[in-house]
């Protein structure tokens, strides 16, 4: 076999940064990692900073500026009945939709995990993934159409000659209002819609996790399915209810959106939080008001950890 | 036996009910889209139609805000792409001190509610005084979408035998040649899956992007007012079945491209 | 004959502090152009860690590599005219048999014709004509080995470096691409270093052996002297079986401090001149010789009986006979 003349290769540039790079695999790293540390680092640790720092600033009542003085009068302010009370409205809501999605979503899940094979399954799996793959304005604009008085629940309700029931349920104080669409039980069940696949999937995953050995053991030792279903099967999904509840509950503690397409005039968090920072001007009152889901969450993430949450994520 | 009842009727119906219940109100709208009605809740629809969509294409706002939310999705995507693989190609394999901190940093936009990324990131733009444009808007999506792009890059280059780069330099590529002729190939339909699904995620996004767009409207902005302040319902109608398909169809040809790179399946 | 390669104390350190593992702990090795050299020794030798430090892809920490009379010790694989076939090969995937081979044609910018013809001649040479369309993943595990050969032979590199390639072939496949590979070489002449844990590959094929263990060359030497003149106890019982004699039972049966007597040059006699005589406790058949355990009281030793000779039952009583000339002296550590 002949030689082949071959071209020798020239040191460029590009060689020569490449050599550099080889031998100093540090400046590698920080090539690649400048830029993102940098970006991260100023826009999103320095927005983070500057909402901190802003909730100790003040607003100036009579020039509407903001005043750049550490104080804790925000905080304070975070006191007063009027958010207490939407404090303790949206941490209720949040903790009631996590209920309702585990009861909801743990059929379906241990359906999924346990009896669903193959194609079943995989359907299922896109089934429960399909509403999130929508857009969640659409949906929630579904429900707005789906609560609405000449809504399609309203006329099912009539032709069900349960009409009464709905009223009833509506005039109800904190649970109704002037229609589903715009009343406290209306939010609870977009709430509920909105995050359920996020319940779902945590829970089938552990509940698959489960060695069939384990539950024909429990079923073996003589206990009835429903005793089997109360001491094995329920406290394995725990870590994967906790790892559900993590996302109903902050989800729900962030959310300004659905409580106010649907809800009535109570407010919750994120509608204050909304409203001092744009219309009301106040910025420092909403940065520090926006700390307390912040507070929350981490508070029942700790919860949630000790429960376990994070080995089912 | 009561349990066998349990678990062979009741179980399944609970289940495909709750799949029930999930996929009515998707539907619901796609039907409320053909609607004659005016007023376009009522229920059962009276007639069908196709005239909203015509009408619908014929409002100009409507097509300002598609315009706006494209163009957000395309920078930010653009951008997360770079810093998403950028990351990516950090994480991958290296051991460090730092590392999880840093991934921990790149899913906290995503994983922290968005109202308050939102309120940070006002915050910060009324500190220093920027006024609202169509970049405040860019850089809030950019920040949540790299995390997407991270993840689905990472995935693929875990999976890359690391053994090929080292056969490429050994052959003559230096370090940018193999980028180009090796990795990247190989990588390329993670980054497109990745694309998509940042895509569709700044598309869709709202909350976050209140906070940051002052006056400007992108189409889930203009969904948001319609939802508090109705114009012309018919026409939201129609608007909502035209972001179903442009946020699913990304989102679906990603799911199939991540499915069909997993090892196994071909 | 100049060196094509030559380590001049060189180590590889990995880690730092009291877990740092010497890999490659000063190491000196000259391979002559032209040679067929083995780096033979267990997992965990560190002639793996020699092989990636000759071709780049870990840098030493001490000392200093020279290929072809210059330092190449921290440059870059791509910077070296060495070539490596892989042991898992690393075939580029999503290019084609031919694109494989031409690879590194490509990468220096020679023209698509003149390359591909180029590639298309080398997978001649490799025996597989015919298959440059085709994907690696529709190849077999030998073809796959020919084409990473193909491809690590295109660019004309001065040095071949070849990582356990034939490991994963079964029985048969091994030995025939131990030929085709030994042909090769011969034929092309371009040095080739070769890793193996499998000593008769090692013993079969090689110009000379560098022995391996934890870290350090233990011999550097023709496939014959490291068998009938092994340097250390570790390169006698490593390289072939070996009985392996030391202090007061060395004395007794040999004279000597410490030496190495192969199985296979023990013989059964009589009680004449017989050097050692002991009872029979284990007999294996392999075919082509036998091998006997025998056990002396103080010791005992293996001695392996060709096929054809009277074998012993077990529990007989037998008398060895060996030449002065088996025995080789070790130094004694």
């Amino acid at each position: 076999m002949n030689t082949l003349a071959l071209p020798a290769p020239r040191l460029s540039l590009r060689r020569q940064a490449s050599n550099l790079l080889y031998r100093r695999r540090g400046l590698l790293l920080l090539a690649l990692l400048g830029p993102v540390l940098l970006w991260f680092g100023v826009v999103y640790l320095g927005s983070l900073f500057a909402l901190l720092a802003n909730a100790f600033f003040r607003l100036d009542d009579f020039t509407g500026q903001v005043v750049r003085e550490v104080g804790v009068g925000n905080f304070v302010a975070l006191l007063e009945p009027a958010n207490l009370d939407s404090a303790w409205r949206t941490i209720v809501m949040a903790v009631v939709v996590t209920l309702a999605c585990t009861v909801l979503a743990f059929p379906l899940a241990y359906y999924m995990a346990r009896r669903a094979r193959g194609t079943q399954k995989a359907l299922l799996y896109i089934a429960v993934m399909l509403p999130l793959w929508s857009s969640y304005l659409v949906r929630l604009y579904a429900w707005k159409l789906l609560l609405a008085k000449e809504g399609a629940i309203s006329w099912v309700a009539t032709k069900l000659h349960l009409q009464w029931l709905l009223d009833l349920v509506l005039t109800t104080p904190a649970v109704g209002g002037p229609s589903l669409s715009f009343s406290t039980l209306g939010t609870f069940i977009v709430f509920v819609y909105m995050w359920l696949p996020f319940m779902v999937l945590p829970i089938m995953a552990s509940i698959e996790r489960i060695p069939a050995s384990t539950l024909e053991a429990s079923a073996d030792l003589g206990a009835l399915p429903a005793t089997t279903f109360r001491n094995v099967i329920l406290p394995l999904a725990m870590p994967g209810v906790a790892a559900g509840s993590i996302f109903t509950f902050s989800l729900t503690l962030g959310d300004y959106i659905i409580p106010q397409v649907i809800g009535d005039s109570t407010l919750f968090i994120g509608q204050i939080v909304y409203r001092q920072q744009g219309v009301a001007g106040n910025l420092p009152f909403a940065a520090a008001f926006s700390l307390v889901p912040i507070v929350v969450i981490a508070a029942y993430l700790w919860f949630a950890k000790k429960r376990g949450a994070f080995d089912a994520l | 036996m009561r349990s066998s009842w349990l678990r062979d009727k009741a179980l399944p119906l609970a289940a495909w009910a709750v799949v029930l219940f999930l996929h009515i109100p998707l539907a619901l709208i796609i039907l409320y889209a053909f609607s004659a009605e005016d007023k376009s809740y009522v229920f059962p629809p009276p007639a069908l139609t196709l005239q909203w969509f015509a009408v619908a294409w014929g409002r100009d706002d409507v097509w300002a805000a598609i315009r706006l939310s494209f163009s957000v999705a395309a920078f930010s995507t653009a951008i997360a792409l770079v810093l998403g693989t950028l990351a990516a190609a950090a994480l991958a394999r290296a051991r460090f001190f730092g590392r999880d901190v840093i991934s921990l940093l790149l899913v906290l936009p995503i994983a922290l509610p968005g109202i308050l990324t939102g309120i940070a990131l006002r915050s910060a733009y009324h500190t220093l005084e920027i006024p609202f444009s169509f970049w405040t808007i860019v850089i809030g999506h950019a920040t949540f979408c790299v995390v997407v792009v991270f993840n689905n890059a990472v995935a693929r280059l875990r999976r890359l035998n690391p053994n090929l780069i080292e056969a490429s330099m050994d052959l003559g590529a230096d370090g940018f040649q193999t980028l180009r002729y090796v990795v990247l190939p190989q990588l390329g339909s993670a980054l497109l899956a990745g694309a998509l699904l940042a895509f569709a995620l700044s598309f869709d996004e709202v909350i976050v992007t209140t906070f940051t767009a002052g006056q400007q409207t992108t189409l889930p902005i203009w969904m948001l007012q319609e939802l508090i302040r109705p114009r012309q319902r018919p026409v939201t109608n129609v608007v909502a079945v035209v972001i179903i398909a442009l946020t699913f169809v990304p989102i679906v040809i990603a799911y199939t491209l991540t499915r069909a790179d997993e090892p196994g399946h071909r | 004959m100049s060196a094509a390669v030559s380590l001049d104390r060189v180590s590889c350190v990995f880690g730092t502090g009291p877990q740092a593992v010497r890999a490659v702990d000063g190491v000196d090795l000259e391979v002559g152009a032209g040679e067929f050299f083995t780096l033979l020794g267990p997992s965990g030798s560190g002639k793996t860690t020699v092989l990636r430090m000759i071709g780049g892809f870990t840098l030493p920490t001490a000392g200093r590599i020279c290929i072809g009379g210059q330092d190449v010790s921290l440059q870059p694989p791509y910077a070296r005219p060495v070539n490596t076939v892989f042991q898992d090969y690393a075939l580029f995937p999503h290019m084609s048999v031919r694109d494989n081979v031409a690879y590194p044609l490509m990468v220096r910018k020679v023209a698509r014709a003149q390359r591909e013809s180029r590639a298309d001649e080398l997978l001649a040479l490799v025996q597989l004509p015919g298959v440059g369309d085709r994907r690696p993943a529709q190849l077999s595990g030998g073809q796959r080995q020919r084409v990473a050969l193909a491809r690590a032979l295109v660019g004309q590199p001065q040095l071949l470096l070849l990582d356990e390639p034939l490991g994963a072939l079964d029985l048969k496949l091994r030995e025939q691409m131990q030929s085709e590979l030994k042909a090769l070489q011969r034929r092309l002449g371009i040095t080739f270093i070769f890793i193996t844990h499998d000593q008769h590959e090692a013993l079969s094929m090689s110009d000379r052996i560098g022995v391996f263990n934890k870290g350090r060359l233990e011999q550097v030497a023709t496939p014959q002297q490291v068998y009938n003149a092994p340097a250390t106890r570790f390169v006698a019982q490593f390289v072939g079986a070996a009985n392996v004699l030391e202090g007061e039972v060395a004395q007794r049966l040999t004279g000597r401090a410490a030496a190495m007597l192969r199985p296979e040059r023990i013989t059964l006699g009589g009680e004449a001149q017989a050097r050692a005589r002991g009872n029979v406790s284990e007999v294996q058949y392999f075919g082509s010789f036998t091998r006997l355990r025998v056990d002396l009281g103080d010791t005992h030793l293996q001695a392996d009986l060709p096929a054809g000779t009277a074998a012993p039952q077990a529990g007989q009583s037998v008398h060895l006979h060996w030449d002065d000339g088996a025995l080789h002296a070790l130094q004694s550590t």
